[in-house]
């Protein structure tokens, strides 16, 4: 599993980074920062899949 | 006092009391029948009700401007609060002026305060069988957290308070008495503005009076316009959101139970409360002719926009009308969507944990005293004008 976001899409709404802090974090001005890159480790794949159906704009997809 | 509407497909009105009531209802019948509604009310406009119509009116800022994000009688509306009245291509760099300031990691600073503040409070009401949530509590607490943020002197809190209330909570009945405290809050903060230029101090209000946008500074109209827009905004809307989280569990004593019992279900708890009331609905006005769910739309014409509509769509969330104390995913939009994301949205979730984990560690058993007496703010920003409590023997076993 990978996780793909559009960037251009973030507007700091700060779910992800709540939800998953494994796998995202954020800067100083609260825009969405990824974590991981390539495949999430398989114990995070579950929080990975709450953090993508948690982002309000819809910017994170899980590829599998 | 305006004509009450009858039908709200072509006639609805936010101020009307049925929406203040109960907007969720308006809400669920025109998603399903309209949703783009109409009115000829202020100027002309429309009331959009689904998530994917509030999704493409916020995101497509061409054709939806932020210029007046107020639906009020036309002409009314007159006043410049960077970045909220701000369109692309300047609302970047009027927002990054901000931003910084209330990312998660500098209002994380503030917690400790917030704390101790809510603390204080709840002991002034320790031992008392009833009171009123929000004049006690909530209505305290933004006050206190802007004050901190702005580095306002305590003693003025008071004051500014009751300008935010004329603004935007009575200023519906009575549009002078808005006027009046609109200049009189502007007045009260220039001099601070001004004083402030030039300061080293750490706080949002040193930050605007030193800003500067390409390498010329704010001038008093803009400064003083944002430093506004912080006071006003970031008060009534979160003192709205916790009195309705303290009304639902007056009223939920299931939801009370579970809080009491796992603390650590409050932030998940956080936004479930911020999805199933989000209090704000903002408006845009049309820039262009053109066409909006099938319907025509016309430059100059009003669009609302309840985020709380949104929240409740069942094509976006399951059991979208229920309240799910631990829904685990919760992509609500009571922040808003698209690039004016609420500024102060990591602020009104530190607010709001702390101010409800404060509050039921020290009153974990209380019930609204009459809920059919509830009376709510209309307009922009629905909150409950009193949340009347009456405090239960602690259950066992909860945190002292």
């Amino acid at each position: 599993m990978r996780l793909e976001w559009n960037q251009q899409r973030c507007v700091g709404q700060g779910l992800c980074y709540a939800k998953a802090p494994e796998l995202w974090d954020c800067d100083d001005e609260g825009y969405a920062v990824l974590k991981v890159a390539g495949d999430v480790p398989a114990d995070l794949e579950e929080a990975a899949r709450v953090s993508a159906r948690s982002c309000p704009e819809f910017a994170i997809t899980i590829i599998e | 006092m305006t004509e009450p509407v009858t039908d709200w497909q072509t006639d609805w009105d936010h101020a009307d009391p049925a929406w203040a009531d109960d907007p969720f209802a308006i809400w669920d019948g025109l998603r399903t029948t309209c949703p783009v509604a109409r009115t000829e009310r202020y100027g002309g406009g429309w009331l959009v009700t689904s998530h994917a119509l509030i999704d493409e009116v916020t995101h497509d800022t061409d054709t939806f401007s932020s210029q007046e994000t107020g639906v009020r009688e036309p002409g009314t509306n007159t006043k410049k609060s960077p970045p909220i009245t701000t369109d692309p291509p300047d609302h970047q760099e009027h927002r990054r002026i901000l931003l910084a300031s209330f990312g998660p990691r500098s209002i994380a600073r503030l917690e400790d305060g917030i704390r101790a503040y809510c603390k204080e409070l709840l002991a002034a009401v320790a031992g008392r069988s009833t009171f009123d949530a929000a004049d006690a509590y909530t209505r305290h607490i933004p006050t206190k957290a802007i004050a901190l943020l702005l580095a306002l002197p305590d003693d003025d809190a008071d004051q500014f308070r009751s300008w935010v209330r004329a603004i935007m909570v009575d200023g519906h009945e009575d549009p002078d008495a808005r006027q009046q405290a609109t200049a009189d809050l502007k007045a009260y903060l220039r001099p601070l503005v001004a004083a402030r230029r030039g300061g080293a101090g750490d706080d949002v209000l040193t930050t605007v009076a030193n800003a500067e946008l390409d390498g010329v500074p704010l001038d008093d109209e803009m400064a003083i316009g944002m430093a506004y827009l912080l006071v006003v905004a970031g008060i009534d809307t979160t003192w709205s959101a916790l009195g309705t989280a303290l009304w639902h569990l007056g009223t939920h004593p299931g939801d009370l139970a579970r809080l009491v019992d796992e603390p650590e279900l409050l932030p998940t708890a956080v936004e479930e409360f911020l999805r199933a009331y989000a209090p704000v609905s903002v408006g845009r006005i049309v820039t262009r002719d053109g066409e909006l769910g099938g319907c025509p739309i016309r430059a100059g014409e009003r669009v609302l926009v309840p985020f709380g509509a949104a929240n409740r769509d069942p094509d976006v969330f399951e059991r979208a009308d229920e309240f799910v104390i631990d829904r685990e995913a919760n992509r609500h939009a009571a922040f808003g969507l698209g690039i004016h994301r609420c500024l102060g949205s990591n602020l009104a979730r530190l607010e709001l944990r702390v101010a409800l984990d404060e509050f039921v560690a020290a009153v974990p058993s209380f019930r609204v005293t009459d809920p059919a007496a509830m009376a709510w703010t209309r307009g922009h920003v629905r909150g409950p004008h009193a949340v009347p409590l009456e405090v239960g023997p602690s259950p066992k076993g909860t945190r002292t």
